[in-house]
């Protein structure tokens, strides 16, 4: 008898101590991420496809078709051409093609890079419908991006678009869950 | 002008008008709730898990009830081969009714009741009672196995637990002397140390009273933790299983229905009706705001507690709650005996 009472006390509190722990919660703020409306900015060494980097004194790139990363790639996936401008020294990339299908983000051709004219991107939004949306034209993409933006940002890294969280909703809905090729 | 509304509302207010008005409020306010407790339900489970719950549909979705019950609606009513065509549709039915029936003698206001009876509380349980029926003809009806053993659950568990709720009720008539809902709300008038639930002078153990009124009315409107019913994630749907389209939505909004009929009842019974709780500005707001409290509660604890074995559901009523049940009543009529009488 006794027994049982205390255990009807102590089942009946630990009930109560439940409801407490979940009104709790209920009152805190959410902490979901509502994905296409917004998401995450992704940590600095998120390791996203690779991307060109652009010189931040003339918004070109870096890049000089040395062909390092080329021939550091263990896949075959990166095809870099370039020639040589009117008035040049150096010669100045042309096409850079990268096969996001074979890339396994080893990093090797990051590493290869001795100008760090390569990084990882942040674009995480790459679900596609078929496989030439991974066949990335990467120095395209380098152009685009000058358009819109004609003189990068010094030490900041680009973030992808969608990845900024002051964006309007509405401009972003439209955006993910394409690769940047499939756009075009 | 105002003399043609007054004239109307007088008309309204004679019998077979007030009746009528009356149905038809119910109905809509009987469905409107049913299909706003789901959007309650759905923005409460967010809440207490941390995410926002329903967003799309509409702002803050609000409009996905209508939403779901526009799905439910194009869908087939598909009934299975063998079944006994008859009885399973009229289960649903059968479930929702007796809601709706019982909401009749439910007083929201001072004068706001479609029927005062002095045996309005008779009623309820009676009603009450024929929901079990629903579930069972709808498991039976619907000729498959599991289906039949979930209805056979879900009678005995209704069954175990309306026990207690009636013995608990019976002390409330005890105490109240009176099976009119009107009058029983109208007794606890006054601050709400005259309620129900904090009147310990008439029974020590009213506050428990109370508790074992909540739990059971939980378990008879197999809601969380004790849903065996509707396992949803452990069964497909319990006696459920083999209805489709608006016949599940019935069965679904039905629960919704009974859970307010439930806390409905709880409210006029424990938590003083429409009294307030100062004493001052009695009105149906009153009312409202209590029962959607504890529908409140309901919610709470279904996020909150784990769907209870089916041996520890029966534990509870036999072992726990009806001994209790019986001691509150023979406490109380010791009392009333000793001081009161």
């Amino acid at each position: 008898m006794k027994n049982s009472l205390k255990e009807i006390f102590t089942g009946f509190n630990s009930l109560v101590t439940g409801m407490r722990i979940t009104l709790g919660q209920f009152f805190k703020p959410t902490i979901t991420v509502q994905y296409p409306h917004e998401s995450l900015k992704m940590p600095k060494r998120f390791r996203g496809h690779i991307e060109l980097v652009r010189d931040p004194t003339t918004g070109k790139a870096v890049c000089f078709a040395c062909k390092l990363c080329e021939r550091a790639c263990p896949s075959d996936c990166i095809t870099v051409d370039g020639a040589k401008l009117d008035g040049a020294k150096k010669k100045s990339v042309t096409e850079y093609m990268l096969d996001f299908t074979k890339c396994s983000l080893c990093g090797a051709c990051v590493e290869a890079c001795r100008d760090s004219a390569i990084r990882f991107s942040r674009e995480f939004n790459l679900a596609g419908t078929k496989k030439e949306d991974y066949i990335m034209d990467l120095f395209k993409r380098l152009e685009d991006e000058a358009k819109a933006n004609p003189m990068p940002e010094t030490a900041q890294l680009a973030v992808p678009a969608s990845s900024a969280p002051s964006e309007a909703p509405k401009a972003e809905a439209a955006k993910p869950a394409s690769p940047p090729q499939t756009s075009a | 002008m105002s003399q043609a509304i007054s004239n109307l509302l007088h008309l309204l207010a004679t019998e077979p008008y007030r009746l009528l008005v009356f149905l038809v409020c119910m109905l809509a306010f009987v469905g409107l709730n049913a299909a706003y407790l789901v959007w309650v339900e759905r923005k409460g489970a967010g809440r207490f898990q941390r995410r926002p719950g329903p967003t799309e549909v509409g702002p803050a979705g609000l409009i996905q009830p209508i939403a779901d019950a526009a799905k439910l609606m194009s869908k087939q009513l598909i009934v299975p081969t063998g079944a006994d065509t008859i009885l399973f549709r009229v289960a649903p039915l059968l479930m929702m009714s007796p809601a709706l029936m019982s909401l009749a003698v439910i007083p929201w206001g001072e004068s706001l009741a479609a029927r005062n009876i002095n045996v309005g509380l008779l009623m309820i349980f009676a009603f009450g009672s024929i929901n079990v029926m629903g579930i069972m003809l709808g498991g039976w009806s619907s000729r498959n196995k599991y289906a039949i053993i979930s209805a056979a659950r879900v009678v005995s568990q209704n069954v175990a637990y309306e026990i207690p709720m009636l013995l608990v009720v019976i002390t409330m008539i005890m105490v109240t002397g009176t099976m009119n809902l009107t009058e029983i709300v109208q007794q606890q008038a006054g601050g709400f140390w005259h309620w129900n639930v904090f009147r310990v002078w008439l029974n020590p153990l009213m506050p428990v009273t109370f508790l074992i009124f909540f739990i059971c009315m939980l378990a008879e409107t197999n809601r969380a933790p004790f849903d065996m019913a509707e396992a949803e994630s452990e069964l497909v749907a319990g006696a459920y299983t083999e209805y489709a389209g608006m016949g599940f939505g019935v069965f679904f909004m039905a629960e919704y229905a009974n859970i307010l009929l439930g806390c409905a009842l709880g409210t006029a019974l424990f938590l003083g009706g429409w009294q307030s709780p100062i004493g001052v500005l009695s009105s149906v707001v009153w009312f409202l705001l209590k029962m959607y409290l504890l529908v409140f509660t309901v919610v709470w604890i279904r996020w909150t507690f784990p769907r209870t074995q089916f041996y520890g559901l029966l534990n509870l009523s036999w072992k726990i709650l009806i001994p209790v049940s019986l001691l509150t009543l023979i406490l109380s009529s010791a009392m009333m005996k000793l001081f009161h009488a």
